[in-house]
């Protein structure tokens, strides 16, 4: 029975009611694997890339027209005062339109559709990995020009590649225009490109040039990790090698007509002029100038780096064992995936097996994500696709792609667990206790959800309670709901 | 290079001597010490927060950002204030806040994670120390049969305050509160679980000091400012707090972004100044960032990561009125890597010698728990009056 449970909370996102006491849990999960539906319907029906690139596209248009972005001079003092507070008004209109209603419904749709297939899910397991990598390669709404972005990088970056090998994984990610505009990528040019050379002139104030920090970021935070060995002139050499990555259909104006960049929509496209030429040297091998490839074979061997299967070794045991993974765990990992070239399925195989995890206590304190979800899947009676759970997730600080850095979500108990957050845990159980439905026996329901390890002393207040809406409030806060 | 020590000091000398008399004869009482520490997370740019105008170098370097950091509060012949920064150009005048610049933490690569966990840890490298310094601080005020109590206000706990003492957080809200009866229902329900139990004992005790100041929006630096005060005031009050800043981290079109940063700041300090009361003159509060940015801005009118920043010292505790630097220049000979400001002060010498003068602790005791690598005397003119 503890194993089913073990499966269920740990592995899964949550029991569905009863914990079922299945005949090979660890098979369970591995079927789990091979069911998952990368693009299940729910997702499938929501807008792509290149609508809300679109969108995105013709809003910085209008933001180039008004002279608030891009090449064309601002003459300020030949503008009459009506002039710029007309100018100002219909910018703030713009940005108001954009902002409030298009890029946010795209956001709001995204994030019940993530909340519909986590709930829902019969392959939870494999749900979690992709939650898992999605905070990996995290982006954020913090940035608002990517709001329309940030289900889409899940759904159509990470979905397709968290069951294939980490570097196919690693590229799709990092390239999807939703992460080429959060790190700055789009605007990432080479101090030598055609177009920098063309356009950059000793008097011009605004020159043209590098930004490294999608390039940092993937050493640091998506491959090697911070100890992983680089140093600033890797950081650099990548950074020049990425440039030429950009986003079709971002600019319409004459500079993109004059680079002929594609002209789709939200594709990611390698602009040769935007590229700095020569080779590149990372972590101690030297690239050939071959443009676009030269990037690519970058990337793939960074996604097969010793350090890179170490740190994913350590987020990945961190993530299902606790704080302090023991380190025969990591070190099963990090051979699995130096031995199979990151095969991601391999990997998680290797999890399942792992007998660590079928030992320890549920000590993982659930993020406030895992607490909803599983709020949700344990009384299934009801339609909370509405705005509660954002709401919820909201005030608990874990909003569906909004992380405060590119670092992602944090994964230790301390992220988690301050006496506020645990104040803010307590004040929304009460409040969910109002509105879920299905709630008649909590008691029953108690001893269905952690038939193994349901304490004495949860199992009395539940008993004692003065209503059973009291009780419910109680179970989602008892040590048992709040950790995994 | 020669590095001529240079401290640029300034303020006028009536509102100077104004602002002696009253800590002066306040001073006779002991007071409970407060300090506020103010991370600004994503490196915030200490060449625009305070710009080097009067440096030669500085025009070619910033291009666009000159024209509008001329047009900021002159404090010396060298440096400008952002003119986003308007009360803390009045608590400069008088004598309330201090600027360094050049400063840095130990860290020296470039990665906001690491360089914020050197800077909120104290340790000479990142993920060295476990435990943060505003932690260790707490402790040695208990060591020292100080009082002390340390709260973060926002999301969780930041690093700094992680570590043995227990600190609180809080994060303001408006939901109504559960019923007593049910609070004490849940606390036999965490009978067995020391870290629940010990977490929502002190969340309670803090809710019971923000009673209805608690409901305050997202993005009203006001209001902030106004509970952290109120959650800090009287001998009930956390004498440690810490409180995050986020959004500095500025890559591409960074001067509407620096100015609305600013502007928000700057409101936060004035509502807790104001909120602070007969309680500022026993105030210190410091603002500081994990590592500076790129001298010149790059190709997007952003600066990417650094080394170099500035840190504020302010509140009725501090002697203001003062820049301290020691000023490297930021002619290309003199950059870092021929990129970043040359740090040439430590962060974590000037913010543990302060606080150690503020909270009455021994200098050398002081820095070898607070930041252990720092050692060494630290040449600059007194921060806290």
């Amino acid at each position: 029975m503890i194993a089913a449970q073990i499966a269920a909370n740990r592995f899964g996102l949550g029991a569905v009611v009863r914990v079922k006491n299945g005949a090979d849990v660890k098979n369970d999960l591995k079927r789990q694997l091979r069911d998952f539906d990368p693009r299940p319907d729910v997702l499938a029906a929501l807008p792509n890339t290149e609508d809300v690139s679109r969108l995105t596209g013709e809003y910085l248009d209008g933001l180039r027209a008004q002279g608030v972005i891009g090449d064309m001079p601002v003459n300020d003092s030949a503008i009459t005062p009506q002039e710029k507070r007309k100018r100002a008004a219909e910018l703030q209109k713009h940005i108001r339109k954009f902002f409030g209603k298009s890029a946010r419904e795209f956001y709001l749709k995204a994030v019940n559709a993530r909340l519909e297939t986590a709930v829902e899910s019969k392959t939870d397991f494999a749900e979690r990995l992709v939650h898992f990598w999605a905070n990996h390669f995290a982006i954020s709404v913090d940035k608002p020009l990517i709001s329309g972005f940030a289900g889409l990088h899940e759904f159509e970056a990470i979905r397709p590649h968290v069951m294939g090998k980490f570097a196919d994984l690693l590229r799709s990610a990092v390239l999807h225009p939703g992460m080429l505009l959060y790190l700055d990528q789009v605007q990432s040019i080479g101090a030598q490109s055609r177009l920098a050379l063309a356009v950059n002139r000793p008097r011009r104030k605004r020159k043209l040039g590098l930004n490294e920090n999608l390039a940092r970021e993937i050493l640091e935070l998506h491959t090697l990790g911070v100890n992983g060995g680089y140093n600033q002139s890797d950081v650099t050499a990548f950074a020049n090698a990425l440039t030429g990555w950009t986003v079709s259909g971002l600019s319409r104006g004459a500079v993109a007509r004059a680079l002929n960049i594609d002209n789709s929509y939200g594709q990611p496209v390698f602009v040769n002029a935007l590229h700095q030429p020569g080779p590149a040297r990372v972590m101690g091998k030297a690239y050939a100038a071959k443009s676009r490839q030269q990037s690519i074979d970058i990337l793939d061997d960074l996604a097969r780096h010793p350090a890179t299967a170490n740190h994913i070794a350590q987020k990945l045991a961190q993530h299902f064992y606790g704080d302090n993974p023991p380190d025969t765990l990591v070190k099963r990992l990090r051979d699995d995936f130096a031995n199979n070239d990151g095969d991601l399925q391999s990997l998680y195989a290797v999890l399942i097996d792992s007998p660590e995890l079928w030992q320890a206590p549920a000590s993982k304190f659930k993020t406030p994500w895992e607490w909803t979800i599983s709020i949700m899947r344990a009384f299934p009676d009801n339609q909370l696709t509405g705005r509660l759970p954002a709401n919820l997730l909201r005030s608990m600080n874990h909003i569906p792609w909004r992380p405060g850095s590119p670092a992602g979500y944090g994964d230790k108990d301390a992220d988690w667990i301050s006496p506020d957050a645990l104040y803010k845990r307590v004040q929304y159980a009460n409040l969910l206790a109002v509105r879920l439905k299905g709630t008649d026996d909590i008691q029953d329901i108690a001893e269905k959800l952690f038939p193994a390890t349901l304490s004495n002393t949860t199992r009395v207040e539940i008993a004692r309670a003065a209503s059973p809406r009291q009780a419910l409030a109680l179970l989602l806060v008892s040590p048992e709901f709040l950790r995994r | 290079m020669t590095l001529e020590r240079r401290t640029f000091l300034a303020g006028s000398g009536a509102a100077a001597s104004l602002a002696l008399i009253g800590p002066s004869l306040m001073a006779q009482i002991p007071g409970n010490k407060k300090l506020l520490f103010i991370i600004q997370r994503g490196a915030a740019d200490g060449l625009a927060q305070l710009a080097p105008v009067g440096d030669p170098a500085f025009a070619a370097l910033r291009q666009k950002f000159v024209e509008e950091a001329q047009q900021g509060s002159k404090l010396n012949d060298i440096f400008a204030l952002h003119p986003s920064l308007k009360k803390m150009a009045g608590l400069y005048k008088n004598r309330q806040a201090v600027f360094v610049h050049a400063t840095a933490s130990a860290y020296r690569d470039r990665s906001h994670f690491d360089g914020q966990n050197v800077l909120e840890t104290g340790g000479a490298r990142a993920y060295t120390l476990k435990s943060g310094w505003l932690n260790r601080l707490a402790d040695q005020l208990v060591a020292s049969k100080k009082p002390a109590s340390a709260l973060a206000i926002g999301d969780g706990l930041p690093m700094a305050l992680r570590g043995d003492f227990a600190a609180a957080s809080f994060k303001p809200n408006n939901r109504s509160a559960p019923k007593d009866d049910f609070i004490d229902r849940v606390n036999r329900l965490y009978g067995d679980d020391q870290i629940l139990a010990g977490n929502l004992q002190k969340a309670l005790q803090v809710n019971a000091m923000a009673g209805e100041s608690r409901a305050i929006g997202k993005r009203d630096a006001a209001g902030l400012g106004q509970l952290t005060a109120k959650l800090m005031r009287g001998q009930q009050g956390a004498n440690i707090a810490m409180i995050e800043s986020s959004g500095w981290d500025l890559h591409a079109q960074a001067q509407f972004r620096m100015r609305v940063q600013l502007d928000r700041l700057d409101t936060l300090v004035d509502a807790y100044r104001l909120g602070m009361s007969s309680e500022w003159k026993d105030t210190l509060i410091i603002i500081a960032t994990e590592f500076g940015r790129s001298a010149a801005i790059n190709g997007t009118l952003g600066t990417d990561h650094g080394t170099g920043g500035m840190m504020y010292m302010l509140g009725g505790a501090v002697k203001g009125g003062q820049v301290i630097t020691d000023w490297p220049g930021l002619k290309a000979a003199n950059l870092l890597d021929q990129r970043d400001l040359r740090p040439t002060l430590s962060q974590e010498a000037v913010i543990s010698d302060s606080v150690a003068a503020h909270f009455g602790l021994e200098p050398d005791k002081t820095r070898q728990n607070l930041f252990p690598h720092a050692m060494g005397r630290l040449n600059i003119p007194q921060i806290i009056a």
